[in-house]
């Protein structure tokens, strides 16, 4: 449980999780965000209306997913490294899934790495397909991972060994 | 003897924030800080802030004390005061500061005590042994000086101080194999939870250290289950070989000069222990003392940049600084710091003002 653990339930994960119709179009955001807490970059940082206003600085985020493109922007902007980008059309049985990452080593483009579930246990090897800085005053890289398709939804951090 | 028409004492977001909202009103400030450098605890943050934009959200700490400073050092009404502690309060406006090994006094008109707070810590068997830091003492070694503390890292406690802490050590390199919490939840916001977790970091909560073990420094601490009372239940002993404990259990305002001051005081748990009694705008019972940030309660590092920004406005104005803008200005930031305060992570410093304010009512 989230408030023992740090791991969101099940429950949680499907209910931020866009419908299978949207997740079947192309690219697109997964905000877990399960605690309102005075924070609300995520909805500045999207200039599409990806993110529906909020009323309160304590909101959830709650989404258009009709607009968002999956361009990756709100991942670096959210202080708490919730947000995640998730393509399942990338291919039959494989996904992209793009994640933040503040460690060393930054992996190459190319390489190979384990895939972390929620829990840090290793569920996969998995491709970094592309790296890319979050921006000039944002020292988070934001990585584009080959993953198994089955796992794009379990899958939510890597190791470089 | 040194004059300084507003004397800000701590230059952490509290206090750089109460010395650019002073200075520009059109106020002299003079801002002291007992280290070489400002910013407070903001320099060890590099975790992005939350909050919304006003407060620096998505910045790292350490770089909204790069804007800050520069601000401040910039700043044609800032005198700027590095390595002078803040030693005493005297009567008729007079504070004595420790400068280079000699003592200063310094008048003031107004006062703003930006002093923030220091950590809690534990006791048990053995707790004074060599690898047993406070969070605060682990940040500077590394985000200061650039040292490891160690090269496995037990945390006790999971508010956002240790799950933050624990997320720095691993980004240095560090193994930490457990944070450990008496409570039976996680303090810390819980995306901070969740991003040390999904690097393999376990959360225990109801659990604590009862002893830590070594030589000549620490080897190993005995963590055990807590019951609902908070009590051990005996037979749940486990070892963890670790060679650093980091202590991460809270921290209290410090006060010592508001108490030297006169200022009334009340202990208020949900603020962090004793914390002065203050109007809406920051002033204590004591005229021309000020407070802003930790001192005031212990809060995020958010809240005490709005609050400084009040202070500030308050002593300007009251030396007859900003009168025009005041209101407007002053309207601004109570809004952002109660949208701050009004979710569910702010009913602790909610209550705690409540109790405080409960506690005037019953003294009068």
């Amino acid at each position: 449980m989230l408030k023992k653990t740090g791991v969101p339930t099940s429950g949680q994960v499907e209910a931020v999780k866009p419908s299978p119709e949207r997740l079947a179009e192309g690219p697109v955001v997964i905000v877990e965000c399960f605690q309102e807490i005075p924070c609300d970059p995520c909805y500045t940082a999207c200039k599409r209306g990806g993110f529906l206003p909020f009323e309160d600085i304590n909101d959830l985020p709650r989404m258009d997913f009709a607009k968002c493109n999956g361009c990756g922007i709100c991942i670096g902007a959210c202080p708490g490294l919730a947000v995640f980008v998730v393509d399942e059309t990338y291919a039959e049985d494989k996904a992209l899934l793009m994640i933040p990452w503040e460690f060393l080593p930054v992996p190459e483009e190319g390489s190979i790495v384990k895939g972390l579930n929620r829990e840090g246990d290793v569920l996969a090897d998995v491709e970094v397909k592309k790296v890319r800085s979050a921006g000039s005053h944002n020292q988070t890289s934001i990585l584009t991972l080959i993953v198994p398709k089955k796992y794009a939804h379990d899958i939510r951090s890597i190791r470089v060994d | 003897m040194n004059k300084a028409e507003i004397l800000v004492i701590g230059s952490g977001p509290a206090g750089l924030k109460a010395s650019l909202s002073a200075a520009d009103q059109g106020a002299g400030v003079t801002l002291v800080e007992r280290d070489l450098f400002l910013g407070g605890q903001l320099v060890k943050q590099t975790h992005m802030f939350f909050g919304s934009r006003e407060q620096y959200a998505s910045e790292r700490g350490f770089k909204i004390a790069e804007k800050l400073t520069a601000a401040v050092e910039e700043h044609p009404g800032v005198r700027v005061l590095k390595g002078a502690a803040a030693l005493g309060y005297y009567d008729d406006n007079v504070v004595t500061l420790e400068m280079k090994g000699r003592v200063v006094p310094v008048s003031y008109d107004a006062m703003i005590m930006a002093t923030g707070a220091q950590e809690n810590t534990l006791m048990f068997p053995n707790c004074d042994l060599p690898g047993i830091y406070g969070a605060g003492a682990v940040q500077t070694l590394m985000n200061v000086y650039g040292v490891l503390p160690g090269k496995r890292v037990a945390m006790l406690g999971a508010g956002n101080i240790g799950v933050i802490v624990s997320y720095q050590l691993l980004q240095a390199g560090v193994e930490v194999p457990a944070i450990i919490e008496a409570a039976p939840e996680i303090g810390a916001y819980h995306v901070h939870a969740s991003k040390v977790r999904r690097m393999g970091v376990p959360i225990y909560t109801s659990q604590t250290v009862v002893s830590a073990h070594g030589t000549d420094t620490l080897e190993k601490v005995i963590i055990v289950k807590l019951d609902g009372s908070w009590q051990p239940v005996p037979g749940t002993e486990k070892e963890l070989d670790v060679d650093v404990l980091c202590i991460a259990v809270g921290l209290t305002p410090l006060t010592e000069i508001l108490f030297q001051a006169g200022c009334e005081m009340a202990y208020i748990p949900e603020l962090g222990g004793h914390v002065p009694r203050r109007s809406a705008v920051m002033e204590t019972s004591v005229p021309n003392i000020y407070i802003a940030g930790d001192v005031s309660g212990i809060e995020e590092a958010s809240a005490a940049m709005v609050e400084g920004t009040i202070a500030g406005l308050t002593a300007a104005f009251n030396l007859g600084y900003g009168r025009d803008s005041y209101d407007k200005k002053i309207a601004a930031a109570n809004l952002e710091l109660d949208a701050l305060r009004k979710g569910p992570t702010g009913e602790k410093i909610r209550t705690g003002l409540q109790n405080l304010k409960r506690t005037v009512e019953v003294r009068q």
